[in-house]
């Protein structure tokens, strides 16, 4: 049932439309031909255990196999959740404290720059985070400090030990900077084990910083500023993004 | 009841959500979620109806609790994803992030009907009874998010901020 071509006007806007849904198709294409993850299938088989349970007229043959699918696949499922837990424990601290000190570095570099400190200026904000979004290879959004008296500066692409790394720069209404250092963290096989931690204080380095991992990528808030202040903009950039 | 069923839906719920939320591990993290709502609310579905409508619904309202939430910090399970490969910057791709970069500025709402659309192929009253929206209102967010994205893929960046263009009556 083509439940759209309706509201189109006319064949160019039907064009335009089907080469947005295209695109939009082929946009995570290859999710559909991924093996389905072991934890989603122990879902899906628990609650179709309860729906077996609760139906009478299932014969008990049926219940004793739905019941022994979803006993072996929740075994499974629970040794790797078990691994993947130790495994983000182990591997938190020591990488990610490198990644605060680069923060840091990074900070210190790029902050006292009068006539250079970015690379793209906050009035080219859609072009910095377009380009950033590329070099990066993830969708980025510039968090909005306004409310705590920050306002974006711009931003540029670095160097990280690890790969690309992104730098945002933000500024007070005294000249004060604090810039937010983000880029793709762990160990690339198995990218679980970077997965995220909780917010991390760390005052090596030439300016102190609050560092932390959500989702694979490494986030550290630096600046010459309080703990507090820091805190509260790095809470603040984690709800945001 | 045999899984099978709730199985083979699981690759587009996967989908959708990868492109409803951007990430993979939220992606994957909301489809748990889903899962398990379903689990709890089995007595809820008729046997014989939709059940891919009814899944998508219930992930609907999982993701709309989840953004009144603080952002969910729990550990997530990652299997059969891919690790993220270090990718040679080629065209297709670079065009790909610019186009989940964009639908993410998108409202929520209007992702949602954009993507049951494109991704999907629900009618528009199958998305109205997901949503829980009138089809009119489908109809019109379906319009808004297709021009919406086009234009912020054209760098026409629109207001963020909709103000509706009323003509001032003296």
């Amino acid at each position: 049932m083509n439940a759209h071509s309706d509201t189109d006007r006319d064949d160019s806007s039907q064009r335009d439309w089907q080469r947005q849904r295209e695109a939009l198709r082929a946009l995570h294409r290859d999710v559909l031909d991924e093996p389905v993850p072991v934890a989603l299938l122990a879902a899906a088989s628990s609650a179709a255990r309860r729906q077996g349970q609760r139906a009478r007229w299932l014969g008990w043959s049926g219940i004793a196999a739905a019941v022994l699918i979803a006993f072996g696949i929740g075994w499974i499922a629970n040794g790797q959740w078990t691994l993947q837990r130790t495994g983000a424990a182990l591997a938190q601290t020591p990488g990610n404290r490198a990644f605060a000190h680069e923060a840091a570095v990074a900070h210190a570099v790029f902050s006292p720059e009068k006539r250079h400190p970015v690379e793209v200026a906050a009035a080219e904000q859609q072009h910095l985070v377009q380009w950033l979004s590329r070099r990066l290879d993830r969708p980025l959004k510039v968090p909005d400090l306004s409310a705590e008296g920050y306002a974006l500066v711009g931003g540029r692409l670095l160097p990280g030990d690890d790969g690309v790394r992104a730098q945002f720069m933000f500024e007070d209404p005294a000249g004060r900077r604090v810039t937010l250092y983000l880029g793709a963290v762990g160990d690339k096989a198995a990218p679980s084990t970077a997965h995220e931690s909780a917010f991390r204080f760390s005052s090596q380095g030439p300016v102190p910083s609050f560092y932390w991992v959500d989702r694979g990528f490494g986030y550290a808030l630096a600046g010459d500023a309080s703990r507090e202040l820091l805190l509260r903009l790095a809470t603040s950039v984690y709800r945001q993004l | 009841m045999d899984p099978g069923p709730l199985v083979e839906h699981i690759p587009s719920l996967r989908r959708y959500a990868r492109a409803l939320t951007g990430d993979a591990w939220a992606a994957d993290d909301l489809v748990q979620d889903t899962l398990e709502r379903a689990c709890s609310k089995w007595r809820l579905w008729i046997v014989g109806s939709d059940l891919r409508a009814w899944l998508f619904t219930i992930m609907h309202n999982v993701f709309a609790s989840q953004l009144r939430r603080a952002p969910p910090r729990a550990v997530v399970d990652v299997d059969g994803d891919d690790a993220p490969e270090l990718h040679a910057p080629d065209a297709g791709h670079e065009q790909r992030i610019d186009l989940q970069r964009c639908l993410l500025l998108l409202p929520d709402d209007q992702r949602a009907v954009l993507l049951l659309v494109a991704l999907e192929d629900l009618s528009y009253r199958q998305i109205a009874r997901v949503l829980g929206i009138p089809a009119g209102t489908v109809m019109s967010r379906l319009s808004r998010a297709r021009s919406r994205l086009h234009a912020l893929m054209e760098g026409e960046a629109a207001p963020t901020v909709q103000r509706p263009s009323l003509r001032r009556l003296k």
